[in-house]
């Protein structure tokens, strides 16, 4: 198994929401590989599709929204092909999901082992209930929390220990793969640091590969392998950490990181970038970031750039990388 | 059973009391100031002055409002409610004769409403913005806007007379009489007793009259319970046990109804008093000799001690039911704390 193994295959994904006042393009047109093993970050802003396209994923976007185009490969297996008890099957099992808010994502009235042990009946429904319950109680162990909690219901635990629970949820049938989206987001920052000790010790512990989807840097520094950067319903940049912290190529990514305080203050004012996040349901033409961007040219309103590859594990969608043609053939119309 | 949820009970049922005894006042309040007097209604026209003054007094009407008021009340508090004033035998004696009937139509209709309410709901709920949605919505409105006594009617005439499939009026058949009378609920009597005969023209009898009273309800909870079950199923829980691949029919009836059930079940109790009204209308429609069927009765003859021990005997009950609701509430949401 090598870690350029591609687990999944994201190509030309697009959802859209019917809503009233149109038709809401979330994701469009995102290509990208989760690698086995991984971290892979996902960050934007609020509303950039970066939880749609993690939804997607596991084929769980709801009505209005819609899947309308693209492929999605989970270790060669057609994810859009499925039949849905074929999908159920998957979800959970081989593909599982942390949520942002631990208090409302477990059953408030249903006990803490129960929720653990119909995650494991469902899947395996050979095991009986006295092993579902021992490995139940196995997993919270391992997870930091006593198992004669087991029988507590969800609002006797705290926030941390319920998103203990989440990620105890998402490893009890040993998923190839976890999406965790924004499941840091409501802890306060200690917890938060136990936390991400926790995945990381988890991660080694059970091979995982991670689609870590959130809006703080500071944790896809400390976690993440590669990071992609999402605008608007866009991929614009892929790249190893290490090299989006310190040499990133799109305007986006950089304003981001900018704009995220360090511990130094040395930047005396906060870094704001100028404008909003575009309406998705009439967006710019082109680059969707051109009516924000500090190096907007002639073409960028006019012709979508092309996310491509800039150098080895380097992915870009801006046209400061590509070659722009020739004047002729894009005024008034796009090359595409 | 926890320190605390003891202490609520004990505080929850001392507070019933005050309440009945208000409700009580109340009943006995309203009848005296009702027009129509009860000597002048039972003894018919003609009677002359003094056979209306003897009457009053040997019911004790001659004395002054407040002595009979607690007359009342002490009675009321070693559970003697007065002799009825019509037939001399006391009321709790009718009571006892008259309630097993409403207890056993209260049954089968709540059967019905829960069934039919629940389920339909919960399946609206599933499908939601479908057609099959909109037709329970549509139908469940409609229930709940049927005059009980019309949908009596219109099953008396159709399945009743017309089919001739099943009886119309009373709760058993000419020549049917209980072997021996223990709950007062034939087909409880007819199970003990081992009469399958007994049994099966018990339930007949019961069919028509638990459906009528049992479908109006079962308007009012079918909304309910999709409203509920909209709320629930939006909830972060659902969408996470669906991540988790469990099936959708789990995630309707087994996570969302049970979280549903906890505003359903304060409703439940709620309407029960709905559910007593309800079944003195379907009482009259069919004939069925229960307790609503004795307080209109009695209502005529001006029979002030029954009809207050019967609303007293009511008020007791609501009072009752809403505090065993009260008290399961614990045992479905661990998250009340007494």
């Amino acid at each position: 198994m090598s870690i350029n193994e591609i687990l999944y295959n994201i190509q030309d994904l697009s959802v859209e929401f019917h809503t009233r006042v149109g038709i809401l393009g979330a994701v469009d047109h995102a290509s990208l590989d989760i690698r086995r093993g991984e971290v892979l970050g996902l960050v934007g802003e609020s509303g950039c599709g970066k939880s749609t396209l993690g939804k997607a994923l596991m084929r769980m976007i709801e009505e209005p929204g819609k899947i309308t185009s693209g492929k999605l490969l989970f270790d060669n297996i057609d994810i859009l092909a499925l039949d849905d008890s074929r999908m159920r099957e998957l979800r959970g099992s081989r593909i599982s999901m942390v949520f942002q808010d631990p208090m409302t994502s477990l059953n408030p009235v249903q006990r803490v082992v129960d929720h653990i042990t119909e995650a494991i009946q469902v899947h395996q429904s050979y095991v009986t209930d006295k092993e579902a319950r021992a490995r139940a109680a196995n997993l919270v162990d391992r997870l930091g929390i006593s198992h004669d909690r087991l029988d507590d219901y969800p609002h006797h635990l705290s926030g941390g220990m319920r998103q203990r629970v989440m990620i105890g949820l998402a490893l009890a049938l040993r998923a190839d793969l976890v999406i965790a989206d924004e499941a840091t987001t409501s802890l306060d920052v200690i917890v938060e640091a136990q936390f991400l000790d926790l995945l990381r010790e988890l991660r080694n512990e059970f091979d995982l590969t991670i689609l870590l989807i959130t809006h703080n840097m500071g944790i896809v520094a400390e976690l993440a392998d590669r990071v992609a950067v999402m605008y608007a319903g866009r991929l614009v940049e892929l790249a190893e950490v290490n090299q989006l912290f310190s040499n990133p190529k799109h305007p986006y990514t950089e304003g981001l990181l900018r704009a995220v305080p360090n511990i130094q203050l040395d930047e005396g004012e906060l870094y704001k970038m100028a404008g909003s996040p575009p309406d998705l349901v009439r967006p710019p033409s082109g680059c969707r970031f051109h009516p924000r961007c500090p190096k907007v040219m002639e073409i960028c309103s006019q012709v979508d750039p092309i996310f491509k590859s800039i150098a080895p594990n380097r992915m870009v969608n801006c046209w400061l990388y590509q070659e722009v043609p020739d004047e002729k053939l894009w005024v008034g119309g796009s090359t595409q | 059973m926890s320190p605390g949820l003891r202490r609520y009970i004990i505080v929850r049922t001392l507070l019933t009391i005050p309440m009945v005894l208000i409700l009580v006042s109340l009943v006995f309040i309203v009848l005296r100031v009702m027009p129509g007097d009860p000597a002048l209604a039972i003894m018919r026209e003609g009677a002359s002055e003094e056979q209306l003054a003897a009457f009053r007094a040997a019911l004790g009407m001659d004395r002054p409002l407040h002595i009979q008021y607690f007359d009342f009340i002490s009675g009321v508090l070693r559970f003697d409610f007065g002799e009825s004033m019509v037939r001399p035998i006391p009321v709790t004696q009718e009571i006892k004769t008259f309630f097993p009937a409403t207890v056993e139509l209260a049954i089968f209709s709540m059967m019905v409403t829960t069934g039919v309410g629940i389920f339909s709901g919960a399946y609206a709920a599933k499908n939601r913005k479908r057609g099959s949605d909109y037709a329970i919505r549509v139908l469940s409105i409609i229930l709940y806007s049927l005059p009980i006594f019309w949908l009596g009617l219109m099953l008396q005439m159709t399945i009743g007379a017309g089919l001739g499939w099943l009886p119309v009026s009373g709760r058993l058949s000419p020549g049917m009489t209980p072997d021996r009378v223990i709950t007062g609920l034939y087909t409880i009597d007819a199970i003990l007793t081992l009469n399958l005969d007994l049994l099966v023209d018990a339930l007949k009898h019961l069919i028509l009259p638990s459906i009528t009273l049992g479908l109006v309800l079962a308007g009012f909870f079918t909304r309910l319970t999709r409203a509920t079950m909209l709320d629930v199923l939006e909830q972060d829980f659902i969408t996470a046990g669906r991540a988790r691949g469990l099936h959708e029919r789990v995630l309707v009836y087994k996570h969302g109804l049970r979280n549903a059930f906890i505003p359903i079940v304060t409703l439940l109790g709620l309407q029960f008093a709905l559910l007593l009204a309800g079944a003195i209308l379907t009482e009259t429609t069919f004939s069925w000799p229960g307790m609503g069927r004795l307080v209109v009765d009695r209502i005529y003859d001006r029979d002030f001690t029954t009809v207050q021990g019967t609303i007293l005997f009511f008020a007791l009950l609501v009072a009752g039911v809403s505090l065993i609701v009260d008290i399961l509430y614990g045992f479905l949401d661990p998250r009340i704390r007494y």
